[in-house]
């Protein structure tokens, strides 16, 4: 008695993608980026004749590396629907230990252990309040932002710290072949190690899963709230590691240092086509975003337009970019009515 | 009463003399991506008459109410008030022109106050143009009074429980000066008073004049308060007319379209021994001292009003939330649930009343949706294997007939049904022992519903153990083996097949006196 | 009672003058009227921009441009008063508003036209009007000197026993809770951030809402830039710098969910009174001023952690015997 509707034998076939791979990359935020960054480029080139020197290039790639790497695993915790505001206090945090290190005497492999080990506890802290304590992200890291650049002024009030060893300065200032920095190839490594962490792994697609439906990742059996405490370990691991590159290249901590670097992390991420929604993003796209964030920056900085005025240009880029997508789609739909 | 351009069911005609309508739908059509949720409907609305809307989930009847309420503007046909007609741009424009409602779930809001959940948006004003307090909170009192019921309009709404939210929304509904009341599935989670309560509140606005629009596919009430009728199936006016005049088989068969036995293909399956036991599982808020004893191949149906704690129920079984006591044996060996992960790995899964905000992912692909619990087989060390996901996918797709454009589409453009699919498919993946449905069939077209009726059969056929949550009434009987009654977080009775009536599961669900 | 006490705004009061009390035993004078008031005056600009925030925030937005937003307008109108001393200072005062609300418009239309979500317009405006002031000033400095005495001398007035930059506070304060308590537009912030859904059912236009409530932040914070370059007598680029976070933090602390459609002006002045004590406490008990940003921190971290026990959500409430109890009254007259 039973009214199933289709026959048995009647199979039907569904293929498993549609269009070509073609059109399907061709339509995507990160080529949009590339163009902008082409342009960027053919425009700085044009501007300044010290730009295409490999070496003042090279110089270029310190303006992002560190706030690159910080970037990857923002966007990570973004995708997941969160966000962490506390990575510069972090840095300024992980760097005042590395400065009390070396005052004491340890060696450079010293200091490099306990510069991403105050990034990881810092990291793990964020992530207790915000999973276990189910906080949400957004104003706990307010008050961590705080507290760990608090910590920091506690310990050197407007004093800073110098003297660390020699060997230390390699990993800001160093190079590993010609004109690629240690800054640059541990950017671009760290780089290919999240791209492989958000787009080939299943702990990956738990991110964008968790990032589009909290609930329905939870239903499906994911643990969420572990996943989030990792990111959160990841973006203070990473903002540790920031912190060691860029203390061994200004050579001293002050508790100031990195001011102001969460809100340029979190402008490249969202410039990289990552949605501050959560759910979607590649890693693909915040690197161009770093290059784009760079090359500016550099390119003005040739120019000797002022830092504070090139951050307008930071800001405008960052609400045109969004909205160019936003207003064709909406010509689109009138246009199709 | 207007003529639909669909079958002609024009059983008996309402009395000469009409009064003209004070709403008129013309010709309405609604489309979304993929799906006609409207198509040319045309129902009119009379004062002093309620008119009752029947249909299964998915007919159109709640994308109908949204164009009433001016959220959705229709793409076709036209809204004309008192003759005239009229577009409603917003939903301020729908409370202009007299039109309020009254939704199934309240959508009101928890940190405001009784008092301003019934009159936002239109507060009494001082002569300063200030919302004026003191006689919101004495209106409200007044219109609390009148609906019987003693609830202070100065605490938030957060504080109430689901019958009282009901009462606070029927409020704000009378607080407007409306012409046009719509009432969805008002009387869900109310006892037979509350309901005897409401419907003396209807007689009272018949007599002011005004239209209601009543609906709900509970029969006897709608043969009580009801004068005309309008059937929608599949987005289609099939009938309309007297509804006193016309019997209900008539009507159910314009409702489902073909006679009721053969939509619901229960098979007959050898039951086994006790699966799973559940004793004086209880909540701190949802729900006391439920015990169920599951059968191995036997599909167990959990009926009850809205509000009455089944889905909370099963989502603890399932390790969402947290019993307060209770215990939980699987195969005789007594287990503890703290997490769905828990419940996937012991056998346990469950199948979301709302497939789109708990089931899916919508805006991931079709195959990244299905192996979603199942990554641990279709990768290999943690990295993802395309290749087995897509064939783990295109497996289940095959066998649940699932009708999709690609496999990597978005599950979100897919209908109602086929969504359903994807998702009772991403948990066959896993291979349960017991799988819960919570209204499987609910916002799902007819053809889909028996579909998905005669897979539930065969997975108990196979040796599986289903617990189905259900609010109709022919599903849940023509399913189930047993079935589980609660009201209000309590259990109101355990019911063999053989006893299995309508009226003595209404009748437990309502605590009728 | 027992309500009143359970109460956010209760708790924080309390917990302020066990502070004030504390403190006072470090060191004399501190709880007299004179320092008290000498501390609400020094917070006034905090209060001014933590309800600029918090109307903000109601909405289910954030607006991190409120400093940038008030370093602008605060040099545009130094530098009018500085090159034309004769234009009169209620001139200048609706300028500034003026121009704040402009500045807050902006944000505003982002977000209710392109439905960009709020973080990031305001993380990029806050960057554009900073550059902004850069580029309006050249990177130069306006000083006292160059500042009209009435441009400097009316906030630090002295009227019934406190400066007018106090009584600004005090009015604002006012104005905001009789908007947000009594107008449609009050009202519907609440709405808005509290269920949007519910809100477009009832007829609300939340992107509308949205809008004015980032215009009612923008001239907020024009006002504030006035009162802010008279009373530090100069202005320059970096002013204000930081007090964004300072604004939601007072927010947070006074009991505003971060989500949306909760949160009281009590509770908001609490907030910004809360972290001025500790401000001003800390040099005079001989604490480093070093340790008020640490201090600062933990105390947001509480703050959040209380937020979230009381929003803890409860889920339905099914069983009767939980619900709220229904409260025997006599018939309304």
């Amino acid at each position: 008695m039973s009214t199933v509707v289709s026959t048995p034998s009647e199979k039907r076939v569904i293929p498993d993608r549609l269009g070509t791979p073609f059109k399907r990359i061709m339509a995507s935020w990160e080529v949009l980026l590339f163009g902008v960054a082409v342009l960027i480029f053919i425009f700085n080139s044009l501007a300044s004749p010290y730009f295409l020197d490999a070496w003042n290039l090279s110089d270029a790639t310190f303006n992002f590396t560190e706030k690159a790497m910080i970037a990857f695993a923002m966007a990570l915790l973004v995708i997941s629907g969160e966000i962490d505001l506390s990575v510069a206090a972090i840095i300024a945090l992980a760097s005042t230990a590395m400065g009390a290190a070396a005052q004491a005497g340890i060696g450079a492999p010293g200091l490099v252990a306990i510069g991403v080990g105050v990034g990881l506890l810092c990291g793990m802290f964020n992530g207790f309040l915000v999973s276990v304590m189910k906080l949400p992200s957004i104003v706990v890291t307010i008050g961590t932002m705080s507290l760990f650049r608090g910590i920091s002024y506690i310990v050197l009030g407007d004093q800073a710290y110098g003297g660390y060893p020699e060997d230390f300065a390699f990993f800001g200032q160093g190079y590993v072949v010609w004109v690629f920095s240690f800054e640059f190839v541990l950017f671009v490594v760290v780089a290919i190690l999240f791209a492989i962490l958000l787009h080939a792994t299943n702990f990956g697609r738990q991110v964008y899963t968790i990032g589009n439906n909290d609930f329905a990742a939870r239903f499906s059996g994911i643990p969420v709230e572990r996943v989030k405490f990792i990111l959160f370990m990841l973006t203070g691991v990473m903002s540790g590691v920031a912190a060691v590159c860029l203390t061994s290249r200004l050579g001293s901590t002050r508790p100031s240092i990195a001011q102001g670097w969460e809100l340029e992390v979190v402008t490249m991420v969202v410039l990289g086509g990552v949605s501050i929604l959560g759910g979607s993003g590649k890693i693909g796209g915040v690197v161009i975003a770093a290059f784009v964030m760079g090359l500016v920056t550099f390119g003005l900085g040739l120019l000797n337009v002022p830092g504070i005025v090139m951050s307008i240009f930071i800001g405008l880029l960052l609400i045109i970019t969004i909205a160019i997508p936003i207003i064709a789609r909406r010509i689109k739909a009138m246009s199709s009515k | 009463m207007l003529m639909n351009n669909a079958l002609q069911h024009n059983v008996a005609s309402v009395a000469p003399g009409d009064v003209p309508a004070i709403l008129e739908m013309r010709g309405i059509s609604q489309i979304f991506p993929g799906v006609k949720a409207l198509d040319n409907v045309s129902i009119s609305l009379y004062p002093g008459k309620v008119t009752a809307l029947i249909g299964e989930n998915g007919a159109g009847k709640s994308t109908l109410v949204k164009i009433l309420t001016g959220i959705y503007r229709p793409n076709e046909g036209e809204i004309l008030v008192d003759g005239k007609v009229t577009t409603f741009a917003n939903a301020q424009a729908a409370i202009d022109a007299g039109v309020t409602a009254i939704h199934q779930e309240t959508v009101l809001f928890d940190e405001l106050t009784v008092a301003e959940n019934i009159f936002l948006g239109h507060a009494p004003r001082t002569r300063f143009r200030t919302i004026d307090w003191a006689l919101m909170n004495s209106r409200a009192k007044a219109l609390l009074v009148s609906l019987e019921s003693n609830i202070d309009p100065t605490i938030r709404l957060k504080d109430l429980s689901i019958a009282q939210r009901h009462l606070v929304a029927i409020s704000r509904a009378l607080s407007i000066e409306a012409r046009i009341v719509i009432m969805d599935e008002p009387t869900a989670a109310l006892s037979r008073k509350e309901i005897d309560d409401l419907f003396r509140i209807v007689e009272g606005l018949k007599a002011q004049g005004k239209a209601i629009l009543f609906i709900s596919h509970k029969f006897d009430e709608l043969y009580e308060i009801a004068d005309n009728f309008a059937v929608f199936r599949d987005g289609r006016a099939v009938g309309h007319g007297n509804l006193k005049a016309t019997p209900q088989d008539e009507i159910v068969r314009l409702m489902v379209g073909r006679d009721v036995e053969n939509a619901f293909p229960k098979v007959d399956v050898a039951i086994g021994g006790p699966v799973l036991q559940v004793e004086k599982y209880c909540h701190q808020t949802e729900f006391r001292d439920i015990s169920l004893t599951l059968r191995k191949g036997e599909i167990l149906g959990i009926y009850g009003l809205i509000g009455a704690g089944r889905s909370e129920l099963c989502q603890s079984l399932f390790g969402i939330t947290k019993p307060l006591s209770g215990k939980l044996s699987l195969d005789g060996r007594e287990i503890a649930i703290n997490s769905p992960l828990d419940a996937i790995r012991a056998g346990i899964v469950y199948v979301p009343e709302e497939r789109g905000r708990h089931g899916l992912a919508l805006p991931m692909p079709i195959y990244q949706n299905m192996t979603l619990p199942s990554l641990g087989r279709t990768s290999r060390k943690g990295f993802l294997k395309a290749a087995n996901e897509f064939a783990l996918a295109r497996k289940y797709a095959e066998r649940l007939d699932l009708r999709a454009a690609a496999l990597s589409v978005p599950v979100g453009t897919l209908s109602g049904g086929n969504q359903q699919k994807v998702v009772i498919g991403k948990w066959l993946a896993t291979m349960p022992k017991v799988i819960i449905l919570d209204e499987p069939t609910k916002g799902i077209d007819i053809g889909s519903k028996a579909a998905v009726h005669g897979f539930i059969s065969e997975l108990a056929a196979e040796g599986l153990s289903i617990i189905m949550i259900s609010s109709e009434l022919p599903e849940i009987i023509g399913m189930s083996d047993r079935v589980l009654v609660m009201k209000e977080g309590l259990s109101a009775g355990l019911f063999e097949r053989k006893d299995l009536t309508p009226e003595a599961l209404v009748r437990a669900a309502t605590g009728n006196a | 009672m027992p309500r009143l006490l359970r109460k956010r705004e209760t708790l924080l009061f309390i917990i302020i003058a066990v502070m004030i009390a504390a403190f006072s035993t470090r060191a004399d004078g501190f709880a007299t009227p004179g320092n008290l008031s000498g501390i609400f005056n020094d917070t006034s600009i905090l209060i001014i921009l933590a309800l600029a925030q918090m109307t903000v925030i109601l909405t289910k937005s954030i607006d991190l441009s409120v400093a940038a937003n008030l370093a602008f307008t605060g040099m545009a109108i130094a530098m009018l008063n500085a090159t034309y001393p004769g234009l009169p200072l209620v001139v200048l005062i609706l300028a500034a508003i003026l121009i704040g609300a402009c500045l807050g418009a902006i944000n505003g239309f982002l977000v209710w036209a392109l439905e960009i979500p709020p973080i990031v317009v305001t993380l990029g405006t806050l960057t554009i009007y900073r550059g902004m002031a850069f580029v309006l000033s050249g990177g130069e400095w306006v000083n006292a000197h160059q500042m009209t005495p009435t441009f400097l001398n009316v906030p630090r007035t002295v009227v019934m026993g406190m400066p007018i930059l106090s009584w600004a506070a005090v009015i604002i304060v006012a104005l905001i809770y009789v908007v947000l308590k009594y107008t449609q537009f009050g009202r519907s912030t609440y709405a808005a951030g509290g269920n949007p859904t519910a809100a477009v059912y009832a007829g609300i236009d939340v992107g509308w809402t949205k809008f004015l409530a980032f215009v009612l932040s923008g001239a907020l914070a024009g006002l504030a830039s006035y009162l802010w370059v008279s009373r530090y007598a100069v202005a320059y680029v970096d002013i204000a710098n930081g007090f964004e976070l300072d604004s939601v933090a007072a927010c947070v602390i006074g009991g505003i969910s971060i989500a949306g459609g909760v949160g009281s002006v009590l509770g908001t002045v609490l907030g910004a009174l809360f972290l001025g004590v500790i401000k001003n406490a800390l040099p005079v008990i001989g604490i480093s001023p070093f340790t008020q940003m640490a201090i600062s921190g933990t105390v947001i971290i509480l703050a959040v952690v209380f937020n979230a026990r009381r929003e803890r959500n409860r889920g339905r409430i099914i069983l009767r015997d939980k619900a709220a109890a229904e409260i025997p009254a006599e018939v309304a007259a």
